[in-house]
């Protein structure tokens, strides 16, 4: 048979029409789909027996009660705890992703010894045996050289029985050094300390007030308990609440308020003084507090008077005369006022003297341990050890004063400075330390000036950290003795930030350690076990769990059943018993504060010729803070207005960059007194004029690769400044210029 | 139209814009629940994939009078003006994306989809994405992946379901219980329960019980669209006839729900 081209063509087209006729390419279509998708490495997850376990979230002071869903002994989702009482079953973003901490690749699976240099991140693994032993050793030498106030101490808290265990391990091996942070939580408990000589927590009834007037505190960006404050937010309308937030920057907690007063950044205290100007001259003020029960008034008065009238508020605070005096008189005139303080989510303590003005304001309006008001609790106190006998290294060492100076003279109110620990042995060689443990916290990162954060810890010759992530600090480490994460131990989590009531949660383990970690309570425990003598003898417990079970005592049944513990009975006592000051009365301005609190506004630092912008960090809760960093999960909400690639963007108004010839999206270089970092410009007219701000929780430089190297660390730009009253970290911002880079 | 196995539901979704605070909870909620992967850089948001993304919106006013409203989205589980006509249903040359009449929510069959993207240029509200990569999961977080939801792989389109999974198992257990119907709480999404703010509502908006009924309240004679006018749906002059409601108490943030000419007067907001 001949095949012309015709006939060659007639059974081309032929085939092709056959062949779109039958099922054919319908099948293909279908079989594509599956030897495309087919791969072994995509993983099946393995199915089990549903089940739950309850614990308490400790990624946050805000204590909130969690459910974890597990599939046989495997935890996969972390819901929020049904009728628990700080958080009435809800959940925030940061909570939700906790998983991701747990089996993430920043875990720290095993004792690691430096073997590069420091920061290198060359690491040998080692055992606990040989890891406990080097710094038994360590320790032994330092205390036989009798220098034992030499071993220095770092936490991010300082409540519960970890910290307890390792202040009365720092006691008993004879160092006063024990630093833990300080936080706007912290400076509202120096404050209550100063004005009300109550030691405690304090807490606020955001519940049952009906104006809270917020100073600068991201109520919706973290702040406190984040899911408290959440709901409150939420069911306000249904108890015709008002909410006011005084910021300059639309925050979403100002977004999401009835009224939001922009503000000079830094001056919420001078307005809250304002504010107090009005509510004395008009004879607002609760007279039965202020004639009764408190102490100070007239000098209070006098000064308020005096520095603090409406012309000069509205100047320096740039809110109109006319809103402060509506303002005062809107707070003054409600039935449950509640002033607010802490700026953002409260990483920052700033200065005592803003604490003390907005606990004033809530004091003159007798919204002191009254519903809807602010609540000094007492610490829940359930640590009843007995006083540990001390050898004479340790009474000798303990002598000493402590290298941050807190708790003494000038600073008598204040626990502990973390910022003032690292900058006093940056002058002088004899004050480093010889031996740091650091214990949950993450100072590299979370404190203001990282630059001289870095320069002190290399002084230091040996760093110990009990980290159960490659952290900043921990990559600094000499030796890293990981604990477990919050969901593989025991631990009690007392005093959920701003809660109103005596409440301690309980952290139960929802799963077996994951790796070679050993809890932090444990190791204290063995640590004093090698250096025997008195050391050991103030550790009367086998381990950790024997110690908080013993510490718990007859609460403990109850708290592994509902997994916290509520004084449901407390009620504060009365005005007449409740101040413990030398007057018995709460003072207006505040007792032993060695200077002068009503000085007035912080000043960014820096000279506004050279830094005619103002830096100033924001919070979000899409980012976390503190010394963790973002899981994965979170950083996928992170918006490409704030990150794109490895460029955080800064928020400036328009006008400021049209002063600069700035767009959305120029890559800039923003230079400060401290530092500067390469951005990129967003323009957003949620922003005062002259401002730059900057995102908190980028730029972090250890964890893993979903986090590390984006963006820039705002403590990097900004340094500390210290507050006279208190030794506290003031820095609201500082001053900052940009330039097209 | 009482049938052996059940009514016909509409599930759907009211979410209080005044409450919703932007926080993102949903988001990772989403994520957690349904074993959504991640990468190294997710700042591009084209490639990075969220089932439910939240969205902002400003007023376009000036410092200090400008305010933000956020609006999360997931999947809008169109019908389209009549059962199935979603804008993604009808592209789908594969069947792998489908609409259940008898819960109104939108599928996606993962192992049918070869990855044309049809779907994707359909649907308006840029609900679906695409695998462009094989999900890895670092360190050992292939153990927190749940066995109620598989895990997709390269080359597929992926999106909201209204987590059918919890669906199923409230039914399997409703079923081994005697029951055909469910409660209200007895299905709920895992982004509804984890809000914060409360600030999401879901439930079957065909039954006038259930609480996103009386809030939405749809008209069953306009396709759906709410008789409530402080509720909105996106992109309503699109006739999608999704099953996700927005409230919200300002005007600006229910006009910035839809296109508008500029100038175009109000009253056109329904047509």
């Amino acid at each position: 048979m001949k095949i012309d081209r015709r006939s060659f063509l007639a059974f081309g087209v032929g085939g092709a029409a056959g062949t779109a006729l039958s099922p054919l390419p319908w099948k293909l279509t279908d079989d594509s789909s599956i030897w495309s998708q087919r791969w072994p490495w995509v993983p099946i997850p393995v199915d089990g027996k549903i089940g739950y376990a309850q614990s308490t979230c400790m990624l946050c002071p805000g204590g909130c009660g969690i459910t974890v869903r597990k599939i046989d002994d495997r935890p996969v989702k972390i819901e929020g705890q049904e009728g628990h009482p700080v958080n009435q079953g809800g959940i925030c973003i940061l909570g939700m992703a906790g998983l991701q901490f747990l089996y993430g690749p920043s875990r720290v699976k095993t004792p690691l010894k430096r073997t590069g240099k420091r920061g290198q991140g060359q690491w040998a693994q080692i055992s606990w045996e040989a890891a406990l032993n080097e710094v038994a050793e360590k320790l032994g030498t330092l205390r036989a050289d009798g220098r034992p106030q030499g071993l220095a101490c770092m936490t991010d808290t300082e409540r519960g029985t970890i910290p307890a265990l390792l202040k009365r391990f720092m006691t008993v091996y004879g160092s006063p050094n024990f630093i833990g942070p300080a936080s706007a939580q912290d400076a509202q408990e120096t404050a209550v300390r100063a004005m009300a000589g109550v030691d405690g927590t304090v807490g606020f009834d955001v519940e049952k007030a009906d104006l809270i007037l917020s100073f600068g505190s991201g109520l919706l960006d973290g702040w406190g308990s984040p899911v408290r404050m959440f709901q409150a937010y939420s069911n306000r309308q249904d108890r015709k609440t008002q909410i006011v937030q005084i910021d300059s920057r639309l925050s979403n907690t100002a977004a999401k308020s009835d009224r939001w007063i922009s503000i000079n950044p830094g001056t919420e205290g001078t307005l809250a003084l304002g504010l107090a100007y009005h509510i004395i001259a008009k004879s607002f003020y609760n007279k039965v507090f202020v004639d009764n029960f408190s102490a100070g008034f007239d000098s209070f008065k006098q000064k308020v008077m005096a520095d603090f009238s409406p012309a000069k508020v509205a100047e320096i605070t740039g809110v109109p005369a006319d809103i402060i005096s509506e303002l005062a008189l809107q707070f003054a005139t409600a039935h449950r006022p509640l002033a607010i303080c802490g700026r953002g989510r409260g990483s920052a303590p700033g200065a005592l003297s803003d604490t003390m003005a907005v606990l004033a304001l809530n004091a003159l309006v007798g919204s002191i341990n009254s519903d809807g008001g602010v609540r000094f609790l007492p610490d829940p106190g359930y640590i009843f050890w007995p006083d540990p006998d001390l050898d004479p290294i340790a009474l000798k060492g303990n002598e000493q004063s402590r290298l941050d100076g807190a708790g003494t003279g000038q600073f008598s109110h204040t626990r502990s400075l973390p910022n003032r620990f690292f900058e006093q042995f940056g002058s002088d060689q004899r004050n480093v330390p010889e031996i740091m443990l650091i214990a949950d916290a993450n100072p590299l990162y979370t404190l203001r000036d990282t630059k001289a954060v870095q320069a002190a810890l290399d002084q230091i010759p040996f760093i110990v950290s009990f980290s159960s992530f490659m952290d900043e600090t921990a990559q600094q480490a000499d030796l890293i003795l990981p604990n477990h994460t919050f969901l593989e131990r025991y631990q009690d989590v007392p005093a959920p930030a701003g809660f109103t009531r005596p409440f301690i949660g309980l952290a139960r383990p929802v799963v077996a350690p994951q790796y070679n970690t050993r809890h932090l309570g444990d190791v204290i425990i063995a640590l004093a076990g090698q250096l025997k003598g008195t050391i050991i003898r103030a550790f009367g417990w086998d381990n950790y769990l024997a110690c908080l079970k013993d510490t718990l005592d007859e609460r403990w049944e109850g708290m592994i059943e509902k997994g916290f513990w509520m004084d449901d009975h407390f009620s504060s006592p009365s005005w007449d018993a409740m101040f413990t000051t030398g007057t018995g009365r709460f003072e207006f301005n505040g007792e032993k504060v060695a200077s002068d609190p009503w000085t007035g506004a912080v000043a960014a630092e820096g000279d506004s010729s050279t830094f005619p912008l103002i830096l100033v960090p924001y919070d979000s809760i899409r980012l976390a803070g503190g010394s963790i960093g973002n899981p994965p999960f979170m950083m996928k909400t992170v918006a490409a207005t704030v990150l794109v690639k490895a460029d955080v963007f800064v928020e400036i108004n328009p006008e400021t960059a049209r002063k600069y010839q700035l767009n959305e999206g120029t890559p800039a270089m923003l230079t400060t007194p401290k530092g500067e970092g390469k951005v990129r410009i967003h323009l957003s007219e949620g922003i005062m004029p002259g401002l730059v701000a900057m995102p908190t929780g980028l730029g972090h430089t250890a964890f893993d690769d979903f986090l590390a190297g984006k963006g820039v660390n705002v403590n990097e730009l900004v340094g500390p400044v210290e507050d006279a009253a208190s030794g506290f970290d003031a820095a609201w911002g500082i001053r900052a210029k940009l330039a097209k880079a | 139209m009482k049938q052996a196995h059940g009514k016909t539901k509409k599930f759907g979704m009211v979410i209080d814009l005044d409450k919703c605070t932007g926080c993102g909870t949903c988001m990772v909620a989403c994520m957690a629940e349904n074993n959504v992967p991640f990468r190294k850089d997710e700042t591009d948001k084209r490639l990075s994939i969220t089932w439910m993304q939240v969205y902002k919106l400003t007023n376009g006013k000036s410092y200090p009078d400008a305010e933000i409203c956020y609006l999360p989205r997931p999947c809008q589980h169109c019908e389209g003006h009549h059962s199935g006509h979603s804008p993604c249903v009808s592209v789908c040359p594969a069947t792998a994306t489908d609409y259940d009449s008898e819960t109104g929510i939108v599928s996606q069959i993962y192992t049918r989809c070869f990855g044309c993207r049809y779907c994707m240029a359909a649907c308006p509200y840029h609900a679906r994405y695409f695998n462009w990569w094989d999900p890895v999961w670092p360190g050992d977080m292939e153990k927190y992946l749940s066995p109620n939801v598989s895990p997709r792989m390269r080359g597929v389109v992926e999106k909201c379901s209204f987590c059918f999974h919890r669906y199923q198992l409230a039914m399997e257990k409703a079923i081994l219980e005697g029951r055909h119907e469910l409660e209200e709480q007895e299905y709920q999404t895992s982004c509804t329960q984890a809000c914060p703010a409360g600030a999401i509502t879901f439930g079957d908006l065909n039954n006038p019980e259930h609480k996103v009924h009386q809030l939405a309240q749809p008209d069953p004679h306009h396709h759906g669209r709410p008789k409530n006018p402080k509720v909105f749906r996106l992109l309503e002059r699109l006739h999608t006839n999704p099953k996700i409601y927005y409230f919200s108490s300002k005007e600006w943030v229910r006009r910035a729900g839809d296109n508008y000419v500029k100038d175009e007067s109000k009253s056109d907001h329904h047509e």
